[in-house]
């Protein structure tokens, strides 16, 4: 049987939710699933990975004498060696920094064709679709070529759980880093904060937040339902938050469960990055801006009075 | 010898523009273009360089129709000194793309360095500048944030989840994909418009630079528009009680509360 690889994110110990709808793609192709987990303990990871209906779990340690925990260089040259000694052809990985550093140096270096941000893929056909035009358009794309490549988007595919048995390959993979280059520091984000484009919701602010110390507020009503910040343009050009927060054409197309715009008016460029979502709901004192026209709930108000309320329901349920 | 610094240009739609479908896989052009957004921080960032190191070249560099000229244009006026149109009849995939840019370049000089935007707003692909840079065999960041350049190598900061940054040494020559972080474009002055009409656009027909097709390809084989149509129904009450609704709505229909 074919096999297809899928490249395993995991986050402090855990494997992201996002790798088990990932699993599911490769698994509707009737192929064998290997996935491949970069510098970490696969064992850790064997009741989940049997449980989605992965075949075999490929631990591949890399570096050797030249091992650091990120080069991306490095980590590329090490998966195409075990995509080579496993006769794996087709690869998935998740559309985030992580996958976006490493599927397209993979189909650099193979000259293997490649779909970023795929919301399906029928790896039979090599056929995959993805938002194109600023999420404006939905394309189908067909890929030709001796490999194929596709970037998942986190949390489009739902994970199907099936059982399985799952083999184990180790798979230490000598490779030195290259002169040209070098990882000199890796500076990680605040673990606490769920990233934009995994959350299963995310709670937006735009121009009516009017500074950086009322992004506060959205920060606390996050924190009480486990949501991630997200901000428009307006938000971040002025300094507010930082530019990992856009969500939009210029930042991160994202698709949460629930999104709350906060202030939005809903700029063109704004739904470009969130109309995939479950369900939005809009929180705006202007009952005529497009986001209100174009939402599934609206409260036509003040977010300033409706989100502390919120955070303050939502904390005494917790209660 | 001068230091020629390239810069990787793309003419996309406006990102304001609505987007209509033709012949079920492309789109109806006779909208705005404009220099996609991301490759407006490449060229500041290139200008930026020849101005740090008081010597140099910025040349843009793009593949696309004539139409393409305004964008190169528009390059020019933010700090190009001259462009490079590749022309090409149609849309291209990010493999063949980088061969055409790798050709041409190869024809105009030998690069320093290598700027581009981290991606295009219209197919979104992520990887031209990877492509480029196996290419050439050099080294290539992306999401680039903060660049710092060094005698013969630069350091670079390339943005990943939550804030987070890695940071990075690349020898040079190298390829760098530029996110929003990095600069604040300085938008053109009208003698700076003025100016960029006097400046060179080398034009090159794809066809006369020879490239060896690849045995892959990525093609858009159909095309459709997403417009969700979502019925909006208004949560009315005191702001406690459209609260309430709220989380009801958040929890038995959404299901993302406990």
């Amino acid at each position: 049987m074919e096999k297809t690889g899928v490249v395993i994110e995991i986050k402090k110990g855990r494997i992201k939710d996002a790798n088990l709808g990932m699993i599911a793609c490769a698994r509707a192709a009737n192929r064998e699933v290997y996935a491949l987990i970069l510098n970490d303990t696969a064992e850790n990871f064997r009741e989940i990975l049997e449980a989605h209906g992965v075949h075999a779990m490929v631990e591949i340690t890399t570096g050797g004498a030249d091992h650091t925990p990120w080069n991306p260089e490095q980590h590329t040259r090490a998966i195409i060696t075990a995509m080579e000694a496993l006769h794996i052809k087709a690869l998935l990985a998740l559309t985030t920094p992580m996958g976006r550093e490493l599927l397209p140096r993979i189909a650099a270096a193979l000259d293997a064709p490649l779909v970023m941000d795929c919301i399906d893929v029928d790896l039979e056909k090599g056929l995959a679709r993805t938002t194109l035009y600023s999420g404006k358009t939905i394309g189908t794309i067909q890929v030709t070529g001796s490999h194929e490549l596709f970037g998942i988007r986190p949390n489009v595919i739902a994970p199907v759980p099936v059982k399985t048995k799952a083999k184990m390959i180790s798979m230490p993979i000598d490779t030195p880093v290259s002169g040209k280059f070098k990882t000199v520091e890796i500076l990680p984000g605040q673990s606490s904060q769920t990233d934009i484009t995994e959350a299963d919701i995310i709670i937006s602010g735009g121009r009516a937040m009017q500074s950086k110390e009322n992004f506060d507020l959205l920060f606390q009503c996050a924190h009480t339902m486990g949501a991630a910040v997200g901000a428009s343009r307006v938000a971040v050009d002025m300094g507010w938050v930082p530019y990992t927060m856009q969500v939009g054409q210029t930042g991160e197309k994202v698709s949460p469960r629930v999104y709350i715009a906060c202030g939005i008016s809903g700029s063109i460029q704004h739904f470009a990055g969130m109309k995939m979502s479950g369900m939005i709901i809009a929180i705006n004192t202007n009952a005529e801006a497009a986001m209100v026209s174009n939402c599934d709930y609206f409260i036509e108000g003040d977010l300033f009075e409706i989100v502390p309320l919120l955070t303050q329901r939502l904390t005494q349920k917790a209660k | 010898m001068d230091m020629k610094i390239y810069v990787c240009v793309k003419h996309v739609p406006d990102s304001a523009a609505n987007i209509a479908v033709k012949d079920g896989n492309t789109i109806d052009d006779k909208i705005s273009f404009l220099l996609n957004p991301y490759d407006e921080h490449a060229v500041t960032e290139a200008a930026a360089l020849k101005k740090h190191l008081g010597r140099g070249e910025v040349i843009a560099i793009s593949l696309g129709t004539e139409d393409v000229e305004k964008t190169l244009r528009s390059a020019m006026a933010m700090g190009a000194d001259r462009s490079i149109l590749v022309k090409t009849d149609r849309q291209r995939d990010s493999i063949f793309t980088a061969r055409a840019l790798k050709a041409a370049i190869d024809q105009d000089g030998s690069p320093a360095i290598i700027f581009t935007g981290r991606e295009s707003i219209d197919m979104e692909g992520m990887q031209t500048m990877f492509r480029l840079g196996a290419a050439f065999g050099f080294p290539v960041a992306s999401n680039v944030i903060k660049f710092t350049p060094e005698k013969n190598s630069a350091t670079v900061e390339s943005q990943t989840e939550g804030g987070g940054k890695n940071i990075y040494h690349l020898s040079m020559p190298c390829v760098l994909g530029v996110g929003r972080g990095i600069n604040t474009p300085s938008y053109p002055t009208f003698p700076d418009v003025v100016k960029a009409r006097k400046k060179e656009v080398k034009t090159i027909d794809v066809k006369d630079l020879n490239i060896t097709p690849s045995p892959s390809s990525m093609s858009v084989i159909s095309l459709e528009p997403f417009a969700q149509e979502r019925r909006a129904r208004e949560i009315t009450g005191t702001p406690a009680e459209q609260v309430q609704t709220l989380v009801n709505i958040l929890r038995n229909e959404a299901k993302v509360l406990n």
